[in-house]
């Protein structure tokens, strides 16, 4: 069964790249702009099998997403993924203190995305 | 166009939004307008530009953008102050990034190497203080840039990524033995043992030993406690590299060992003592179905408890999947559509609107009654033709926002190189017009607010003296005035000079020495073919393009210019524009067999004037009284060499225009034929411009008609020496 | 893209008349032909502009060749015929008697314009060919448009 993610990053460019990256690699995606978003369009499309958020975002970051969907009985199993410009012990630390499941480095190369992305997925 | 060239036109699509938004939020810094979120929107914007560029391998992108950004988290951390100093630095900066873009992107020459360093040496000691070495920090640190191509046939690949060669950790040559204790942590991260299991299962064969002696009881289960031990070895011949590489993401949140399985040595003391683990082979999928169960089952229930319960209930009902009632925050739905295919729906409703016309005609020349139900069908068509026309028109619409975006740092420029100290005030950014015209809009402002700077401001000194503050003021307003959007230039600086405008209007016999003329026909003199010469213009202001070179770009988007000004306290440009380039208000005029439209805004009246109206002055050039003055009249068949001979006295209808600038005159014509709203269409796509003649239309019967251009027409008119005289005579 | 390749050994042509003379273009250059509709007049353009014409929605200037070759014309009838011709990005309609045959032309076969022809019938010309015993005249379409002024006075 195909399986969806979720991606949430207010740049167009990321989002266009992460769609073609996981839609090549045969994932349905559906799209959001920021942490906000990103909950409205969980709750709207029933849930996704894995999710990729950005954390410098408008309105609602990263951090704040994650909260948000670990909060929630509905969605606390599912995996999230952190794009993240930094990939030491810290940043990793701290992407897991707030609920990251793992992370991809950026700028990210579409194999390792579509890696990261298997490996947590159920 | 590829994919992945589609997406990097994407990239810097989103660069220039992001670039705009940059000097938004920093000039709202500089200004005082700023609140708490605009220095993290100033450094997501930073942050996205370096994102992207990074995608793409656009190294020297990437690496200002990495010390703008460096600095700007700093700020946003509240760990450097963000005083005027920083925000103008910033500001330089914005548009150095804006270049480097601009260099990225092949629209723009490669940015100096002196000037991007000279200000990343300036962000660098705002970052750490003067003198301070860049040393690495921790955004330093975490940065890392190895620019990884984002390379498309590799998507085709997803293959397992394989350890780099020289990483830690040298193939063991028995495998690995692996011991495993996951945190309940690991289960609230949505991370899976299983899952782990399935991950080592790819590098080769596992036996697992599972342990659940430790497992607790239920009564005191706590996601933190859960102490399945797992004993895995793995037969591969993988380095370690690659085993920790499947941990990656639980490190931290689990006990791990992972051991060289080396041959026939003593085996090395478990995690933790685990008396009479059952040494037999288990089968994986067995193990995986287990702990499917298991931990999901112990951990879940648990997992509220870790964030607060009480508000985990109202979100959850709020958030759950009720789908179809549209969030309440949300931003109104957009999407993206190919300009395209706009712009062709835009001229199949132009065709539209030209069809529904020439239904019309034939109706009407059929003879019907306007009672009669096709009449009234086809009254009703034109109403929707109009509608639908309007709201296509309004697809296209945008703010002028995104030219006066670019303003700031064109005047900040202007500024630095002419000595002079400037403030720009924007007003009416979000008029709309349409995209065609906001496009076109760039230059001719660009080029007026040189010239207000350059020639309008006084240097701070003079300003000083003259009583004025110091700092001169520009001022760009954008709106909307009966149907068309009007641009104002506006600078407190020192007006025009009239005795030296009109000086060089005579030198270059683009008047009579003794012509009489108001302050405003002066002060419009500037914009006559011939007035500006190299001397006159200099290179900041005209770059060798005179003023009336403006006035005629916007002439050919069927607009009018016109100056005011207050001799020592400025002027006033005023711009006037249609709101769309494919349709106008027209009126259609009978000449000589011929239909001409003429723009409605230019038409002040129309009159019937008798044979004893007209007055000749000189011989051919007539004049006729309207409202206490004499106008010149245009014989328009004759100016437009339909025919010798004019309209004879005592027949034909005067149509009374006025431009923009408030000039009159008069056009004769045989007849006037009503209102129409057409299409317009360019003369100069197959053809040239056409004096007279501002562009072309299609009418009802199918036939071409021409627009004309009444400031050109009344221009010529009231050059004529004897127009002018006799007017002040009156 | 609008000139034919030099270097094609053959090419086809659209040959037409103009009063008792027959002249040809590249039959890549012309997009249809069409019959005389009348033309807006245009002001002050020069004689051989008879004006615009409505072509499917957009304005097409109609140059009528005869008089740009300065040989003598009348008003035109629904007898002649405009070919649409695609010059240097531009559509530009050609008012002419009529259109004669499609003909194959081995680039060899074109001769230098005579002296003998007219001054104004030479600076359009690019060289002359015998077919079927008639002179056929290859004409260069990239000069029929008149001088693009760059500001109208």
């Amino acid at each position: 069964m195909t399986k969806t993610v979720l991606t949430v990053d207010d740049s167009r460019t990321m989002r266009d790249m992460l769609l073609l990256a996981l839609e090549g690699a045969g994932y349905r995606v559906i799209q959001a702009e920021d942490g906000v978003h990103g909950l409205e369009v969980l709750a709207a499309s029933g849930g996704a099998d894995v999710v990729i958020t950005d954390i410098n975002m408008p309105r609602m970051d990263g951090f704040g997403f994650i909260q948000g969907v670990r909060s929630n009985p509905a969605y606390d199993s599912t995996p999230v993924l952190v794009l993240t410009t930094e990939s030491d012990a810290t940043k990793k630390a701290r992407a897991r203190e707030a609920g990251a499941t793992g992370w991809i480095v950026k700028p990210f190369d579409p194999a390792k995305l579509v890696d990261a992305v298997r490996r947590v997925a159920a | 166009m590829d994919t992945f060239e589609a997406i990097k036109a994407t990239f810097f699509q989103e660069c220039d939004e992001l670039l705009a938004d940059l000097e938004t939020k920093l000039l709202d810094l500089e200004s005082g307008a700023a609140d708490d979120e605009t220095i993290n929107a100033v450094f997501r914007a930073v942050h996205s530009v370096k994102g992207g560029a990074g995608a793409f391998g656009l190294e020297a992108l990437v690496r200002f953008a990495h010390v703008f950004e460096t600095l700007l988290d700093e700020l946003r951390a509240g760990r450097k102050p963000c005083d005027e100093l920083t925000v103008r630095t910033l500001l330089r900066a914005s548009d150095v990034l804006a270049d480097h873009v601009a260099a990225a992107q092949g629209t723009g020459p490669e940015v100096e190497e002196a000037r991007s360093a000279a200000l990343v040496a300036e962000l660098e000691v705002l970052t750490h203080g003067e003198g301070g070495s860049p040393a690495p920090d921790e955004a330093e640190d975490d940065f890392g840039f190895q620019p990884v191509a984002f390379d498309l046939p590799s998507l085709d690949l997803p293959s397992l990524d394989l350890p780099s060669p020289d990483a830690p950790g040298a193939p063991a040559a028995g495998g690995w033995r692996i011991v495993f204790r996951p945190h309940g942590r690991m289960y609230v991260n949505a991370n899976e043992t299983g899952l782990l299991l399935r991950e080592l299962g790819r590098l080769g064969p596992l036996e697992v030993e599972l342990d659940d002696s430790a497992v607790p009881m239920l009564d005191r289960l706590q996601p933190e406690e859960n102490e399945l031990v797992w004993t895995i070895r793995l037969t591969a011949p993988v380095d370690e590299a690659a085993v920790r590489e499947v941990f990656d993401f639980v490190e931290g949140d689990c006990d791990l060992r992972i051991e060289p399985i080396a041959g026939e040595g003593p085996e090395l003391p478990p995690l933790i003592e685990t008396p009479d683990a059952p040494a037999d082979d288990i089968d994986i999928s067995a193990l995986l179905a287990k702990v499917q169960d298991e931990p999901a089952a112990a951990v879940t229930p648990a997992a509220p408890a870790t964030s607060a319960p009480a508000a985990a209930a109202p979100a959850a009902s709020a958030t759950a999947p009720t789908a179809s009632s549209p969030p309440a925050a949300a931003a109104p739905a957009t999407i993206r559509v190919d300009l395209e295919r706009v712009d062709r729906l835009i001229n199949v409703v132009g065709e539209l609107v030209i069809q529904q016309a020439m239904l019309a005609q034939r109706v009407t020349e059929s003879g019907l009654a306007r009672s009669s139900g096709i009449s009234v069908g086809l009254e009703d068509l034109e109403l929707l033709t109009r509608e639908i026309q309007d709201s296509v028109m309004a697809i296209r619409a945008q703010p002028v926002k995104s030219v006066f975006q670019r303003m700031p740092r064109l005047v900040r420029e202007v500024a630095e190189m002419t000595g002079k100290r400037v403030r720009l005030v924007t007003e009416g950014e979000a008029t709309e017009v349409d995209k065609t015209v906001v496009e076109r809009l760039a230059e001719p402002i660009t080029h007026m607010l040189r010239n207000a700077i350059d020639h309008g401001l006084e240097t701070p000194e003079e300003r000083t003296a003259a009583g004025k503050p110091s700092e001169g003021t520009v001022r760009l307003a954008a709106l909307h005035r009966s149907g068309r959007i009007v641009i104002e230039i506006s600078d407190d600086g020192r007006g025009i000079n009239r005795e030296r405008v009109r000086g060089i209007a005579v030198s270059k016999g683009l008047i009579a020495e003794d012509a009489a003329l108001t302050d405003d026909e002066i002060d419009n003199l500037i914009f006559l073919p011939g007035f500006s010469t190299a001397d006159a213009v200099s290179d900041i202001s005209g770059r060798g393009v005179g003023m009336d070179v403006v006035r005629r770009s916007i002439q050919s988007l069927g607009g009018r210019i016109s100056i005011s000004s207050n001799p020592g306290k400025g002027s006033t440009f005023t711009l006037s524009l249609p709101l769309t380039l494919a349709v106008l208000d027209g009126m259609a005029l009978g000449a000589a067999e011929q239909t001409l439209v003429a723009p409605l805004s230019a038409i002040v009246e129309s009159l019937t004037p008798k044979a004893e109206d007209v007055h000749y002055v000189g011989g051919h050039d007539a004049v006729i009284r309207f409202r206490e003055a004499f106008v010149p009249l245009v014989d328009v068949a004759r100016t437009m060499g339909f025919r010798d001979a004019p309209v004879p006295p005592g027949q034909g209808v005067a149509v009374v225009v006025e431009t923009e600038s408030g000039a009159r005159a008069a056009l004769m014509v045989d007849a006037i034929h009503g209102q129409r709203q057409v299409v317009i269409k360019s003369l100069e796509t197959n053809y040239q411009q056409v004096e007279g003649v501002a562009a072309a239309t299609i009418l009802g019967d199918g036939r071409v008609a021409l627009i004309l251009d009444v400031d050109a027409l009344v221009a010529n008119a009231r050059r004529r020496p004897a127009a002018a005289d006799l007017k002040l005579a009156s | 893209m609008t000139e034919a390749p030099t270097n094609a050994a053959a090419r086809e042509l659209i040959a037409f008349r103009i009063g008792e003379q027959e002249f040809c273009v590249d039959i890549m250059s012309v997009r249809e032909i069409r019959g005389w509709t009348p033309a807006t007049p245009l002001p002050r353009a020069p004689g051989y502009m008879k004006g615009v014409i409505n072509l499917r929605g957009a304005v097409l200037p109609i140059i009528d060749l005869g008089a740009r070759f300065g040989l003598r014309t009348s008003e035109p009838t629904a007898r002649h015929v405009i070919m649409v011709a695609h010059i240097g990005g531009r559509m530009v309609g050609l008012l002419v008697d009529a259109v004669s045959d499609i003909i194959q032309l081995d680039d060899g076969a074109v001769q230098p314009t005579p002296d003998v022809a007219s001054e104004e019938v030479r600076a359009f010309v690019k060289g002359i060919f015998a077919l079927e015993g008639r002179m056929v005249s290859l004409v260069d379409l990239g000069l029929i448009l008149p001088p693009a002024e760059a500001e109208a006075a």
